[in-house]
């Protein structure tokens, strides 16, 4: 048995982990959170000249052709690391669109650019503050154009080619909207992650092509960004485990260390068994998405749903254990918080996931 | 990344598998299991199950040849473990003897001693206990006060053990006790190994909560037991125990009972207020928990399992298991009793009924979370041996055990 990243694969993951410590990502979402930018153009920059972003896209369209396994490793790293930057719109979720769905011109057309950096994809799905289905997206697909208004697009702001979830009468399905079109109204929106710039969007009679899609697209396609998503909240736990560890060994109160506090250390024990229990189940992702294996929809709720927990415990958990500390601006704590509820937030919600993994287990066991 | 064998575990999974093939019986579904009428007739039975095992060659595979064992790589104990449980074969008794006193005497006993006591533990002839916790020492294990005293070459031993399993049916077991209460606490142990028949130990079964009697309280009133059988020397008694109770927790794995398949077909067929169980959201959220944890504890096995296969020693994700489990079957079986609504507490003699396995994890997980090392003890050897946090301050630091407070419980 070999359930374990190959050795290329964890020397990748060094090498982004590296690179991202050198280059302050930490410090840049913090600039960015403080700032006017959406978000930080020098090391969106650096991160297209490392090729990250061209990871999983085949060569035949200008990426590098590696797998998905390599881009879980980057994931990671970016999430451990806050980096803030378009990549999980573009890359998860607009690049992930095309090459799954779209046809040979619309691969010839976007792929090359979303590799290079030159494009930025974005994801326009939600309408409302209910989760989107079937038959609540209102927004729609007749005769070549694109109406409605999608909320909380993440880069929406920032992007130039938009995967668009619309309706045209017979079911929901996946749009390509490029940027320069006519008739695309952009306005940002505050969140409480300001290191993630968000938009809303008014298509109005905006053309648009369509993905060769429906529906059960729309999940799969969630499905395969769930793994990826799920990467990145599982370096961010991992980090605050190690930030509340760190900053628990070094601070002392009644004349110890509080780490010699079996109230902190249970604390940090349970962070550990969340972080590995998510390791775990991330993996299994990976494994489904790499190998396009049939238990995918079930993996991937897997991982998202332990991945998201897991996050939430120790971004939490991080800020009790900095005590004061930990809910002042200027500590990192924050930041990790934040975007813990960004990334939960981002592809659906945790009960829908959870949702979503019972149901793909009655589908996958009939009785 | 795959689930794939080498070339060589391939091999041996066939090896072992056409062995188990042609002496055993395939079990008939994933829930068939041995299962015996009475401890005597079980006992029985795995005793001739091991001497079979024995005869083939696939007894305490880890063991050194020269004892009874095969030599085997972790790797292939795993995978033994694997094919073995598609068969339907008796189980238990021998655990702890060919588990912890089989390494403690490999490392600590004489050649002569080694050669005269491993054989009949690796042929199942022989039964084996451990004898380490005492009333007042469960998690602070070495708070024991047994006493051994030394008379020229002869100790006298006085006092009382607890929680020992099999301690009835054992012949030998290996025992921990103070032969120095004026030093501290880790210092004036001395271990040794004993024979269950020698005049002055007295066996009664402790009832737990269950009902059942699965660990026994053992006195010690002046057993004498020859210097030649202490292991390690006078006062390394501590040293010596570390190396059982590193095997108790690698051996102490998933809980057993109930799990999220279980109660996922429970809430499939089950009427929750006029629908299925499975169509209330509630029931949906816990059951997709479950399967996380479960999956997680899964692949993470499997991520322990790709470090043996490539000759590594694998990570520490393998200490979540018990936490993990142990506190999962408690939610599950407690979770299946209030589905079953009132019903839920009664009690059936009928074979199979579903309150039983549920009433079975309720009791049963209560005293996993404590067995092998309580969650809080393993909470401390997560946060201390693998996130690296330092020990708690302790009272008794370097004080002479006799010196120590004790409590009245």
């Amino acid at each position: 048995m070999n359930f374990e990243f190959s050795a290329d694969q964890m020397q990748l993951k060094d090498i982004a982990r590296k690179f991202l410590e050198k280059e302050e990502s930490v410090k840049r979402a913090r600039n960015v959170l403080e700032g006017e930018a959406s978000y930080d153009e020098d090391l969106w920059s650096q991160i297209i000249e490392m090729g990250f972003t061209a990871t999983a896209i085949p060569e035949e369209y200008g990426g590098l052709g590696l797998g998905y396994l390599e881009l879980c490793v980057i994931a990671e790293e970016l999430g451990r690391s806050l980096a803030p930057t378009p990549f999980s719109s573009s890359v998860y979720l607009a690049s992930e669109a095309i090459i799954n769905f779209g046809d040979e011109s619309q691969k010839q057309s976007y792929l090359p650019g979303l590799a290079s950096g030159e494009k930025i994809g974005a994801f326009a799905h939600s309408e409302t503050n209910t989760s989107p289905t079937e038959t609540n997206i209102s927004c729609s697909f007749s005769g070549g154009t694109l109406s409605g208004t999608k909320i909380a697009v993440a880069d929406g702001d920032v992007a130039n080619t938009f995967i668009v979830t619309a309706n045209n009468g017979s079911g929901v399905g996946l749009y390509l909207v490029d940027g320069t079109a006519d008739g695309i109204e952009m306005e940002p929106q505050a969140t409480l992650d300001p290191s993630r710039s968000h938009a809303s969007i008014t298509f109005s009679n905006t053309p648009a092509t369509e993905l060769k899609s429906d529906w059960s697209d729309v999940l799969s396609l969630l499905d395969r960004a769930a793994v990826l998503f799920s990467f990145e909240q599982l370096g961010g736990a991992e980090a605050c485990m190690d930030m509340a560890k760190e900053y628990a060994m070094g601070r002392y109160a009644f004349g110890r260390s509080i780490a010699s506090f079996q109230a902190i250390k249970h604390k940090l024990a349970d962070m550990f068994i969340a972080v590995e229990l998510a390791r775990s189940n991330c993996y299994y992702g990976a494994w489904a998405l790499s190998t396009d294996a049939p238990e995918l929809p079930t993996a991937a709720a897997t991982c998202r749903v332990s991945a998201s927990q897991a996050f939430h415990e120790c971004s939490k958990e991080n800020i009790q254990t900095h005590g004061g500390m930990g809910f002042t601006w200027e500590f990192d704590c924050h930041l990790y918080y934040r975007r813990c509820r960004q990334l939960a937030a981002n592809i659906g919600s945790q009960s829908i996931w959870k949702d979503k993994l019972i149901g793909s287990l009655e589908r996958a066991n009939q009785i | 990344m795959d689930f794939n064998d080498t070339p060589e575990e391939a091999k041996f999974r066939k090896e072992a598998y056409e062995w188990l093939a042609s002496n055993a019986e395939l079990k008939e579904g994933p829930k068939d299991s041995w299962r015996a009428s009475s401890e005597e007739e079980g006992l029985k039975q795995v005793k001739v199950w091991q001497k079979k095992l024995h005869e083939g060659g696939w007894a305490c595979l880890h063991w050194p040849k020269t004892y009874g064992g095969r030599e085997s790589t972790p790797i292939e104990r795993v995978i033994w473990g694997q094919e073995v449980s598609k068969f339907k074969v008796p189980g238990g008794y021998l655990e702890i003897g060919q588990g912890m006193a089989g390494p403690v005497m490999m490392m600590y006993a004489t050649e002569e001693q080694k050669e005269r006591y491993l054989p009949p533990l690796a042929t199942g002839e022989e039964i084996w206990c451990q004898l380490f916790s005492e009333p007042a020492a469960g998690s602070d294990v070495a708070g024991i006060k047994t006493k051994a005293e030394l008379d020229g070459d002869t100790w006298t031993i006085n006092g009382q053990k607890v929680w020992t399993s099999g301690a009835h049916f054992s012949d030998y077991g290996i025992l921990v006790t103070r032969s120095d209460p004026s030093a501290p606490k880790h210092k004036g142990l001395t271990f040794f190994f004993v024979d269950m028949k020698s005049p002055g130990i007295e066996v009664k079964p402790i009832k737990q909560i269950s009902g059942g009697a699965n660990f026994n309280e053992v006195y010690f009133t002046d057993v004498k037991i020859p210097d030649s059988q202490r292991l390690g020397a006078v006062g390394d008694g501590w040293k010596v125990s570390l190396t059982t109770l590193m095997n108790e927790r690698l051996a102490v794995g998933d809980a057993s009972g109930p799990d999220f398949e279980e109660a996922f077909s429970l809430a499939r067929g089950q009427d929750l207020n006029g629908k299925l169980a499975i169509e209330n959201d509630s029931v949906r959220e816990k059951l997709a928990d479950w399967y996380c944890q479960q999956s997680g504890l899964k692949y993470a096995k499997y991520r322990n399992i790709s470090a043996l296969s490539r000759g590594e020693t694998p990570g520490p994700q393998s200490s979540i298991t018990k936490i993990v489990s142990g506190n999962k079957l408690q939610e599950i079986a407690n979770f299946g009793l209030d589905m079953l609504d009132s019903a839920g507490i009664l009690r059936t003699d009928e074979e199979g009924a579903e309150q039983s396995m549920y009433q079975y994890g309720f009791y049963g997980a209560a005293g996993i979370r404590i067995a092998g090392g309580t969650d809080e003890i393993l909470k401390n050897i997560i946060s201390e041996q693998v996130l690296g946090m330092p020990q708690d301050m302790r009272a008794d630091k370097g004080l002479p055990f006799n010196e120590i407070p004790t409590g009245n419980k």
